[in-house]
């Protein structure tokens, strides 16, 4: 018996905490399984699921480890579920081999990372670069940075559905500032959220080649007891599921689940501009960092600056259209991370030398004030903006 | 004339062989006593799910014509999970080695078997780590030399079966390669079984593990040296403890019901 009481979504304004807002994206976007190993600050994702997967008929699991965790999720993803987990940096580590598998596999699953300082509970963007390189062996990575409790809900939905569209493991990489905060969160009506389900085979068992994709790169994926009978190997496998070991089908297999991401630019990357069409002066920033960057900006446009924020809501793929473009119209670039300066080197990768890149970084488990990144500028800039 | 094929290859892949396995090795015949346990039971091969995780025996799924999972080593058990807790009208046949299931794998082991989840687990136990040459494993019994222990192995062995009796398995035995219809049958009787059924057969390895720990790399050997070592459960009884050292007991250890895991829903899906 199914309980059909509680709604799958939550319709209407909240002020909730980015944990619950996680959650409620989730079963928005048709999550049916999580399964998730206890780690601060990311509890409340699992405490919430456990009562919202009893709610609508999910299934609920407390792995004994994270990697039980995000093999349950793939596993139950391949059976047919929508599936996520849900960890913090020390047992995100464990999961890169199960993200591995995911890539390798095509398995579409949603992983959540609520950032956190090395063994404590503090701010810190430290996991940039393990969200993209975590995993062994060559692939794309679909990493999602959302800055607030509303776009924690937003890019969740999101994360589902580029999972099922790409067939591949989305990272949605949260921070402790946002999971721990509480804000207003607008839940729109069932019918206004876009859900996107993987594509099934159109062709019966005898017909269909396992690995033989469309044009989009994305082969069909039929559930677990459909009668399609699939080899699911992490092993390099040919169109047909085999393991091969030639070559030519290790190059065929790289390129196409590579490929899948990259074509797809359009439809992945997604970036927001704040006071740029004028500037000459950028600010880069993902995550929390968004929030005192902008006001960092609002303050020195105050004061005359011509300065603008490029908001990075997609990070992996880096943004490196929308990037360049940047580096082509400004003087100056300041990327601002809260870590040792990681993603500013993609960043300065990207520019290539057009324009000067400089570095806001700060990793002492704090998220930057505004008063600090308009030091920043200062420093740079020789001018007072305070 | 027609060709006339073994009634029991139509549950192999069209292409999968030749095998991959060495002449001799045990891991071969554990496929063949599936395949024989399966058609007696008449599973149905379309509602399988057929899980290995890395090693020789973590090959067996990649022959079997049904829905499979390979490659990640240690990680058969919560994959099972995922899946039986999605989907539990699937039938779960998981195919372990011995490093599979008691080194990498032994935390998920003991967590599956006192949920008493709804698989089957075959743990096809040749003492070694054969697919990377034939390094000393948890069950490798004392004494033994293989190409880590060059003095011979100081560690206790596992005795896999006691350990998932103690984490709550219900239906749990040992056979091995020497009795192949002893094996067949605790197959079938796995197959069958409502909750965590946990089945070891002892195995051969005569690429590494026959060669370093007993000098000869034939098959014949290593399967009449497992033959020497083992004493029935029965038997067993009559034994003391120092009779019983580095011994395989075989038997039945468990074979009792009790409730599976479906989940952690207040509302689980209702049962077939």
């Amino acid at each position: 018996m199914v309980n059909q009481v509680h709604r799958r979504v939550l319709t209407g304004t909240h002020f909730m905490m980015g944990n619950f807002a996680v959650v409620e994206g989730a079963l928005a976007a048709g999550c049916d399984f999580f399964a998730g190993y206890p780690i601060t600050p990311a509890n409340e994702i699992s405490e919430q699921m456990a009562q919202r997967m009893a709610d609508v008929g999910g299934a609920f699991l407390q792995g004994e480890d994270e990697l039980c965790s995000i093999y349950a999720v793939t596993g139950a993803a391949l059976a047919g579920a929508k599936a996520m987990t849900a960890t913090a940096s020390a047992g995100y580590n464990y999961m890169q081999e199960g993200i591995e598998y995911a890539v390798s596999g095509e398995i579409p699953c949603v992983i959540v990372d609520v950032q956190r300082c090395r063994g404590e509970n503090y701010a810190t963007q430290a996991d940039i670069m393990q969200a993209r390189w975590g995993a062994a062996g060559d692939h794309e990575m679909i990493v999602l940075a959302p800055s607030s409790v509303q776009e924690l809900f937003d890019h969740t939905i999101r994360a589902f559905n580029l999972a099922e569209k790409y067939r591949t493991p989305v990272i949605v990489l949260s921070e402790t500032t946002i999971a721990l905060m509480r804000e207003n969160l607008i839940i729109p009506e069932p019918d206004k959220i876009e859900v996107i389900n993987r594509v099934k085979p159109s062709v019966p068992p005898a017909q269909f080649v396992p690995y033989a994709a469309e044009a989009d790169g994305v082969p069909p994926l039929p559930n677990f007891g459909d009668g399609y009978r699939i080899l699911h190997s992490i092993n390099p496998h040919g169109e047909d599921g085999d393991i091969h070991w030639k070559p030519e089908v290790f190059d065929r297999l790289y390129q196409r689940i590579t490929n899948k991401i990259n074509a797809h630019y359009d439809d992945i990357v997604r970036t927001e501009a704040f006071y740029l069409d004028d500037a000459k002066i950028g600010l880069i920033a993902y995550g929390s960092e968004c929030r005192p960057a902008l006001e960092a900006v609002e303050q020195a446009r105050a004061k005359g600056q011509k300065v603008g924020l490029l908001k990075l809501s997609t990070v992996w793929p880096v943004p490196e259209r929308e990037i360049k473009a940047l580096a082509q119209q400004c003087d100056l670039i300041f990327a601002v991370e809260m870590n040792i300066g990681k993603y500013a080197g993609e960043i300065e990768r990207v520019c290539g030398g057009a324009c000067e890149v400089v570095r806001i970084t700060k990793n002492r488990g704090l998220i930057h004030t505004t008063g600090e990144i308009l030091e920043g500028l200062e420093l740079k800039l020789g001018v007072s903006l305070r | 004339m027609a060709e006339v094929l073994n009634p029991l290859r139509k549950y192999l892949r069209q292409d999968s062989l030749p095998h991959f396995f060495c002449a001799g090795c045990g891991a071969a015949q554990v496929l063949n006593f599936f395949v024989q346990a399966a058609d007696a039971v008449n599973l149905d091969f379309d509602n399988l799910v057929a899980i290995g995780g890395v090693g020789c025996t973590a090959r067996i799924p990649v022959y079997l014509n049904a829905d499979s999972m390979h490659g990640i080593h240690g990680r058969t058990l919560p994959w099972a999970t995922g899946i039986k807790l999605h989907n539990p009208k699937l039938k779960v046949v998981i195919f372990a080695g011995d490093g599979d299931a008691a080194a990498i794998g032994g935390n998920h082991l003991i967590h599956a078997a006192r949920r008493n989840l709804d698989v089957t687990m075959i743990v096809v136990n040749n003492l070694t780590f054969g697919m990377t040459g034939g390094q000393v494993a948890p069950t490798t019994l004392r004494g033994l030399k293989s190409t880590t222990t060059p003095y011979g192995n100081l560690e206790e062995s596992f005795d896999m079966c006691k350990l998932v009796v103690a984490a709550g398995g219900t239906y749990v035995a040992r056979v091995s390669t020497f009795q192949p219809r002893l094996a067949v049958n605790a197959l079938k009787k796995a197959l069958n079984h409502k909750g965590f059924s946990f089945v070891e057969v002892i195995s051969q390895c005569p690429t590494y593990f026959g060669r370093k720990a007993l000098g000869s790399g034939q098959g014949v050997v290593a399967v009449k040296w497992i033959k020497e070592q083992s004493v029935t459960l029965k038997d067993s009884a009559e034994l003391s403890l120092e009779q019983l050292d580095n011994k395989f007991v075989m038997g039945t250890f468990a074979d009792i019901t009790r409730p599976v895991y479906l989940g952690g829903s207040i509302f689980p899906m209702e049962e077939e």
